[in-house]
Order: C-alpha cells, then structure tokens, then sequence
C-alpha cells in the first residue's frame, strides 16, 4: 500500500523562552486511505508534530514524505501550493472568514489554485456544502451560523480542492456532544465512501477510538501505535 | 498575475464590512490632499498676483543711456603711460545726451529677432503739474499706448478711461492716480505741464493710471511718444528709453548682456532688476511645499495606523489564508492594495474638495488699491497641482500600507493558531 504521508527521525526544538526538545525522534507513516489519529495530554506536541506534517511550521530535523515525494527543503512557495492542492484543514476554532458567506469561504481555496471558472468553482462548492448538509446556509455570513455549522463548513473548505488528505486539529474539540458526533460521522463517512485519507488530533478517546488507527503520544514521543 | 480577481474580492469584502474605519481613513486622505490642493492653488495664485505687480509690467530688457563717467579714460589710452600707475581724481561724467543713438533702427534689429515678442519705445522726461496755482514735480512717459497694453498689460493699471482714448486723443495725457489726487481734477479736465525748457503744454486728462506704488502714481503721467518728443522739443527719433519683451524670460541675461556690449548702452534683463522678488517667489512656494508635506504626511500616519489595527484584528484571517494555500505574497497583496484603494477614493475626493473650495475661494470679493483689476482673490487652477496630489495620495498610502503589510506576509500562521 502506499503512504501518503512518512516522516522519518523528527526532531523539534523550541528554543523561546529556553531549549526544549518539544518532539523526539519521531517515526511514522500513513497509508492512502487511512483515517488515524493522534492523541495524547495536552502538551505531549501532538499539535506540534501536525503543524509539521501539514508543511505549516519548517522549522524541524528530519524528514517529511508527501505522497513518496521528499518535502523537507521545498520553498515557501512550493509548500503554500502542497497545502493549497492537496491538504486540506480542519481546526478547532473554526477559522472561517467571519466577513464573507459561507460560499465565499468555501471557494476561497479553489479560487487561489484558480484551476476551474468561477461558475465551476461556485457549482463544486455547492455541491460539497450539500454533502455536509449545510447548503441552505450558503448565502449567510460566516461570523451568523452556529459553531456546529462552522465546523460543517470548515470541513467542506478542507473538501473543496478534492485534497488527498485531511488534517484536524481537534476538529471537534469546541463541539458539544451531538455536533461531534456529527462531524465525526461526516469524517468518517468520507474516509469510508471517497477513500480520503485523515489525520486528526484529539485528546477525546471515544472519537479515537472509532478511527482506524491511533498514534499515542507522550512528551513528545510515540508511545505506542495500533489499531483499537 | 491570475489571483488579481480574488485579492481584489477580498480586498473588497474587508473594505467593506468595515465601511466606518475605510472611510475614516479615505476622509483622512480627502482632507490631506483637499487642504494641500486649496493651499497651493490660493499661495501660487496669490504669488501671481503678487509677482505680477511688478514683474508683469517690468520689460524683460530695459535698454537706454546711463549717465556714467568713462570707464577708460584717456590717460590709459595712451601708449606712453601703459607702464605706468595712473591715478586721476575726480572724474566727472561725460556730458552725454540721454538719447539712444539711433534708437529707430535698434529697435528694428530687436524686433527681426525670433526670440522677441515686441518692443516698446519710450520717452522719459521731467516736468512740472500745474493747475491753478499749484505745482508739482513729475515725471511724464511718452509710450505707444497700443504696443504698451499688449506687450506689459498697461491696460491693466489705467482705472478711468482707457488706453484707446489716448491714442485717439494727441494732446491726451493719463495722469497718475496721485497726481489727479493731489491736483482735484479728473477726465476731462486740463491740466498744464511745464517742461525743463520752460515750455507750458495744456493737455487733457483721458485717463487716471494707478500701478498701486504710491511713490510711483505720485509722479508718473503717461503721452503718447510724439507727444513727449514734442514737449523736448525733438524730433520723431529722439527715444530715451527700449523696453524688450521676450517669449522666453530665461534668454534676457545673455540678450541684455550681447545689446549693452554691442550697442554700448545700459541693458537691464529683468532678473537683475527684481533679484527680491525672485527670492520672494520661492521662499513663499518653499513654506507653501513644507506645510502641504505636512499635512500629506500626518494623513500617511493616519492609514499606517488603520491599517496597521486591520492587521492586528485580522490575525486569524491571515492564518487561515495562508493555511488554505494563500503566500505571504498574496496576503501583502490584499492589505497594500486595501491600502491603495483607500488612498485613490480619499485622494480623489481630495482633489474635488479641494476644487471646489478653490471655486469658492476665487469668488470671495478681495478688493485692492494696488491690482484695480482684481475683484476676488486669485486662485492658480493649476492641472500639475491635481496631479502632484493624486500622486502624493497614492504614493504616501503605498507606504502606509508597505510596512503593516509586511508583517502580514511574514506572520507565521503555526504562531497564531498555537495562540489560541
């Protein structure tokens, strides 16, 4: 099977307000397809180690693998087109740009990449909003819907270039019980029916628990990786 | 660039979803560039004005015979005293009529020349003003009334009767606005001068002439050129004095400097006559340039510091831009060019503030001894000044909006999201 994503021995320091070996020699990789997440207690860098899959942060030792490509090295440049065109973001705090319509925030992303017409873009975005079941508030304001909404319409951006994977920060972590098991459901509806492959960071164990595969992680190292 | 479109949508959206700071920022803009359009247009108008008293009517060349002892005298003339140390004391001027030789055919040499606009023969001589019992010393100037007007706006200065009147009229004279003063008589009436040779002439008044220089209108009177030829008791070539008018004013150094050298006349070029109010003119465009600067530079800071807030607030947004595939670049682009649309809308609305102000301004009575002419205040509707303003407006946002946009480009966005 191939992986879509392989980091090999990475390293991270912070080194404000003292050194701190924030992640230690860190191994892994995830097939096409898989939907695994990654938990631990706040602090142990799982945060960290996703804004370094995500190609976010460079500042690290070692080596990241996007799609069997070595990434580590890449320019800014070339990294803002990787994440533009085949990553996409789920966060906790929802993120949308809270002056436009949900529509607007949505083709945002397709838009940057400017590959299709405008009309294209506005007919995919639809489309991806229906499937999230929120295509009835495509004409609202971002900053005017519910935070169960929000992360509904994060997710359709993450969609909305057809990325090869999704990553979440706590994706669901601002949510009450009802709305993350939705957004579970949703997330695990697109690894099982599109085949997305997704890396998601949690500390809730339930929704851990339900993904393919958990990484768990503890003061910056893996400690242990299997399927629940 | 093909994100123009969507940078410009964004650029948009921010603009105005926050229409009170965006167009607090534009007034900002709108007053800066309205005030430096209404300063400079009033400052250069009233330059003009001010300029124009003086230089409007002062001939770019001034030609005629000055009463000078000789520079070389005939002691060094002298091949015998060539080695010596010649001291001679007292030298007295040479007795030197106050004609221009061969006035007539000097200024038709002038006049072939392709640098000259037209050239004024004159007439100057002493006389006495009586009327009834009272005298007065003056001076009379013989002129071409008709070439006067055209080439030194004579007209300009004459505020009862006309210079029409004294070309019809020979025996016509326009007196000072001083003289007709001090003498109580006015057009239409007569007025007797006595000439240095004791001759008396009875002239009419056909105009009152006021140039607005008291010490000036005290003692001048205008004739026509026959006439004052007549009262000297000359023929039609005597002339005492050439005005030249150029098209350009930049040739009257070297032209005065060739006709003094060529002719062996006094030639005064217009510069050297009125060194002051060239200094004058650019200290007073000088303050008018700093105090425009100014305003110009406190409406930058004004947008650097909207701008600069926008940024601040709009942290997530930045983040979630260059997370979903926005460079650095592109993020810079969005704010300067907020920043730029700022400056064209306030910038524009500047300069029509500022015209329109400027129409207001020009149509303010101002009445003044010195310019009978003038009855509002003079305004320099100048197009260079509208466009120096649009461009300061463009330019002073660009800046303003170049910095906090170069943090924006260099914001990581890992930093912000692990804020949270």
């Amino acid at each position: 099977m191939s992986k879509i994503l392989e980091v090999k021995s990475l390293n991270k320091y912070f080194r404000k307000p003292v050194l701190f070996h924030a992640l230690r020699d860190i191994d892994f990789s995830i097939n096409k397809g898989e939907f695994v997440s990654i938990m631990g207690k706040s602090g142990c860098g799982k945060s960290t180690l996703l804004y370094i899959l995500s190609t976010m942060d460079t500042d690290y030792e070692g080596e990241l693998f996007f799609n069997e490509n070595k990434i580590t090295g890449k320019s800014h440049n070339e990294l803002t087109q990787l994440r533009n065109e085949d990553i996409g973001f789920v966060f906790q705090f929802h993120y949308l740009l809270p002056e436009f319509t949900v529509l607007d925030n949505v083709m945002m992303p397709a838009r940057k990449l400017g590959l299709k017409p405008y009309a294209q873009i506005k007919k995919d975005a639809l489309a991806k909003l229906a499937l999230l079941d929120i295509e009835e508030q495509a004409y609202k304001k971002a900053s005017r819907i519910s935070g169960g909404q929000k992360q509904r319409v994060a997710i359709a951006r993450a969609l909305i270039n057809n990325p090869n994977i999704i990553m979440g920060d706590e994706p669901t972590g601002n949510l009450d019980t009802k709305n993350s098991e939705n957004v579970f459901n949703i997330l695990r509806d697109l690894s099982d029916t599109q085949g997305l492959s997704l890396l998601v960071v949690t500390h809730d164990k339930d929704f851990a628990a339900k993904t393919d595969r958990v990484i768990e992680m503890e003061d910056g190292k893996i400690i242990g990786t299997g399927i629940v | 660039m093909k994100n123009t479109k969507l940078i410009f949508d964004i650029t948009k959206t921010h603009l105005l979803s926050r229409i009170k700071q965006s167009s607090i920022a534009a007034l900002g803009v709108t007053f800066g560039i309205g005030t430096f359009i209404i300063l400079v247009s009033f400052m250069t108008g009233l330059n003009g004005l001010l300029d124009g008293l003086i230089l409007n009517r002062t001939p770019h060349i001034h030609i005629y015979n000055e009463i000078k002892p000789s520079k070389i005298q005939a002691i060094d003339k002298s091949a015998s005293f060539a080695e010596t140390f010649n001291v001679i004391k007292s030298i007295k001027p040479k007795q030197n009529q106050s004609r221009i030789h061969n006035g007539k055919t000097l200024m038709d040499h002038l006049k072939k020349d392709d640098r000259v606009m037209g050239v004024c023969a004159e007439v100057v001589t002493k006389v006495f003003y009586t009327a009834s019992s009272v005298e007065l010393n003056g001076n009379v100037t013989g002129i071409d009334p008709y070439e006067e007007d055209r080439l030194f706006n004579f007209g300009d200065y004459i505020i009862k009767g006309s210079a029409e009147e004294l070309i019809r009229t020979p025996q016509g004279i326009l007196l000072g606005a001083g003289v007709a003063n001090k003498l109580s008589i006015n057009i239409g009436n007569k007025v007797q001068l006595v000439t240095p040779q004791g001759q008396t002439f009875p002239l009419k008044v056909v105009g009152i002439y006021q140039s607005g220089l008291a010490e000036f209108d005290n003692v001048q009177s205008y004739v026509n050129l026959a006439m004052a030829q007549q009262l000297l008791g000359e023929g039609s070539n005597y002339i005492t004095d050439i005005n030249v008018k150029l098209y350009e004013i930049e040739n009257a150094e070297p032209m005065s400097k060739f006709i003094s050298d060529k002719y062996n006349l006094t030639a005064i070029d217009i510069k050297t006559a009125n060194a002051q109010f060239e200094t004058g003119t650019s200290i007073r465009n000088m303050i008018t340039y700093a105090v425009s600067i100014t305003l110009l530079i406190v409406a930058g800071f004004g947008i650097y510091n909207i701008l600069n807030m926008l940024i601040y607030e709009k942290m997530n947004d930045i983040a979630i831009l260059k997370a979903t595939g926005f460079s650095g670049k592109d993020v810079q682009y969005i704010f300067i060019s907020q920043a730029m649309v700022i400056g064209l809308v306030g910038g524009v609305l500047g300069l029509i503030l500022g015209h329109m102000i400027s129409i207001v301004i020009s149509n303010i009575p101002f009445k003044t001894e010195a310019l009978p002419t003038v009855d509002t205040f003079p305004v320099n509707f100048n197009p260079k000044f509208y466009i120096i303003g649009i461009c300061f407006a463009l330019i002073s946002t660009f800046l303003a909006g170049f910095l906090p946009s170069l943090r924006a480009k260099n914001i990581d966005p890992v930093e912000i999201i692990r804020k949270q």
